[in-house]
């Protein structure tokens, strides 16, 4: 597996525990759309995304974030 | 008709795509309400106070009411003194400054009320705003710019997080009163930006209080500045009346403390007390204190002359935490569900299952004569819905049992317990 997928993996682990709909989860999936999440889900995974990778994404990350991949892909970037 | 005939304008409508209503995105939000207030109940948003008797009493729709939602923690609405004080200035100075404090807004009781604050806190500098809300959305935007990181408890108040989007720093949030949460945000930044870590003493919706004992040497041990919103609990807290970090011993090291007229001082108005030198250079960089009128003189001398009261208020302090122990209690016996375990500061939240059985007690209360305050998502923590009472050191001790009984009939007829 790439690190790419294998970030994907765990990202759509971690939206699991919030996914009520069971949406389907692809690269273009789209958290407020899709996933239909409030602004306080968004909190609470946000943070689980960021201690699981160790890194932090800041709110005025998180706004240009809309897909599950433009999220992999922050946090690709981030880890570096 | 003058260019077009009936039959163009027509056509041209058609082809025109129509703009979207700008209140469209209020849609869902609407339709609750709707829903909501179809059922019948009341507007818990639309409450109007014929008259106010006293900082604990008011005409509601022409029924006397206890007042159990104010945030006028410590009665100073109607001392005389403050009465006396506000009528002096208003014939002495007239109705209002129409001016910027840095152009013709500044009257020598704005610099009394300053030198109040001073005296109040122990510290060398004060900034009066003309809101509380003003305060913390200007030393927010204006302390932290660009490529530096406010750290934010992700329950902060909204004046908070709106001067978090009107500046142009980089925003980090961690989960509310979390001390291992900030510490790890803290970590992974960047060593040399820099930082500004924002907490409130006492929050709000939940009436809980911070750590602050641990958070603020913390901050410091990253090199963080630290602003400590005292809101809700100056006046009430600590030896002095400064708040949860006198209260908790870390006053000294608190970089800046962000305050309000508008609770236990009893008018309105906002202000930021510091040590730090620089201090007085804000007043010409930040915008919110800038660009609006200065408070009317009347305010400000309310509020100096309450300040000043404050300094000596012990015995209503003390007054004031019997009557949140006894609230408590006597809530947690009659089977009410609270947000904290042991009454943590002048405020006390009852939890209730859903939206509906909110409103419902909340009106019920209103018809026995109680007002307090209902709240709901987004202003709450994740899907909590509140009766968020706050007491005030007037209230006495018969008002509190009567208050009591009030949510026994209130509670039994909604439902809400047993």
């Amino acid at each position: 597996m790439t690190d790419r997928t294998t970030v994907f993996a765990s990202v759509k682990t971690l939206i699991e525990p919030f996914n009520a709909k069971g949406a389907e989860l692809t690269e273009e999936t789209t958290f407020v759309g899709d996933l239909e999440w409030d602004s306080l889900t968004v909190m609470d995974f946000v943070a689980s995304i960021e201690d699981e990778f160790d890194i932090v994404i800041t709110m005025n990350q998180q706004a240009e974030i809309e897909t599950v991949g433009q999220l992999v892909d922050a946090v690709e970037e981030l880890k570096q | 008709m003058t260019i077009l005939d009936t039959k163009d304008a027509a056509e041209m409508e058609a082809e025109t795509p129509q703009a979207r209503d700008l209140f469209a995105k209020f849609g869902p939000l609407m339709a609750e309400r709707d829903r909501l207030l179809d059922s019948g109940v009341r507007d818990p948003f639309a409450i109007v106070m014929d008259e106010v008797k006293s900082p604990t009493e008011a005409v509601i729709d022409g029924k006397d009411t206890i007042l159990l939602g104010t945030y006028n923690y410590m009665g100073m609405t109607f001392d005389p003194d403050v009465i006396q004080a506000g009528k002096d200035a208003l014939e002495k100075f007239g109705a209002g400054t129409t001016g910027s404090r840095v152009l013709n807004g500044t009257y020598v009781g704005h610099m009394a009320c300053e030198e109040a604050l001073k005296e109040f806190y122990g510290m060398d500098h004060a900034m009066v705003f003309s809101t509380g809300y003003q305060a913390n959305l200007g030393i927010v935007s204006t302390l932290a710019g660009k490529g530096d990181y406010v750290i934010l408890d992700a329950d902060s108040h909204a004046s908070i997080y709106d001067g978090c989007f009107l500046g142009n720093a980089e925003i980090v949030r961690f989960r509310h009163n979390n001390v291992e949460n900030l510490e790890k945000r803290l970590q992974r930044l960047p060593p040399e930006a820099g930082k500004l870590v924002v907490l409130e003493g006492v929050y709000s919706m939940l009436g809980d209080i911070a750590p602050l004992d641990v958070m603020v040497p913390l901050a410091k041990q990253y090199g963080a500045m630290v602003l400590v919103d005292e809101a809700h609990s100056m006046g009430f807290f600590g030896e002095q009346g400064r708040g949860v970090a006198e209260a908790q011993g870390v006053i000294d090291d608190v970089d800046f403390i962000i305050g309000t007229f508008s609770k236990s001082v009893g008018t309105v108005g906002g202000f930021c007390v510091s040590n730090h030198a620089k201090t007085e250079f804000l007043r010409l960089v930040c915008r919110p204190y800038t660009f609006t009128a200065s408070l009317p003189p009347s305010v400000v001398a309310t509020a100096s002359t309450s300040i000043r009261k404050l300094m000596h208020a012990g015995n209503k302090r003390a007054h004031l935490w019997e009557n949140s122990k006894r609230l408590h209690r006597g809530l947690r016996d009659l089977g009410f569900k609270l947000a904290t375990d042991e009454p943590e500061s002048a405020i006390l939240a009852v939890l209730l299952p859903d939206q509906d059985t909110a409103v419902r007690m909340w009106q019920s209360l209103l018809e026995h004569g109680l007002y307090v305050n209902m709240a709901r998502p987004p202003a709450t923590p994740a899907g909590v819905y509140l009766l968020r009472c706050s007491l005030c050191a007037e209230h006495t001790t018969e008002q509190v049992e009567q208050i009591l009984g009030m949510f026994a009939a209130a509670g039994r007829a909604t439902g809400a317990i047993d």
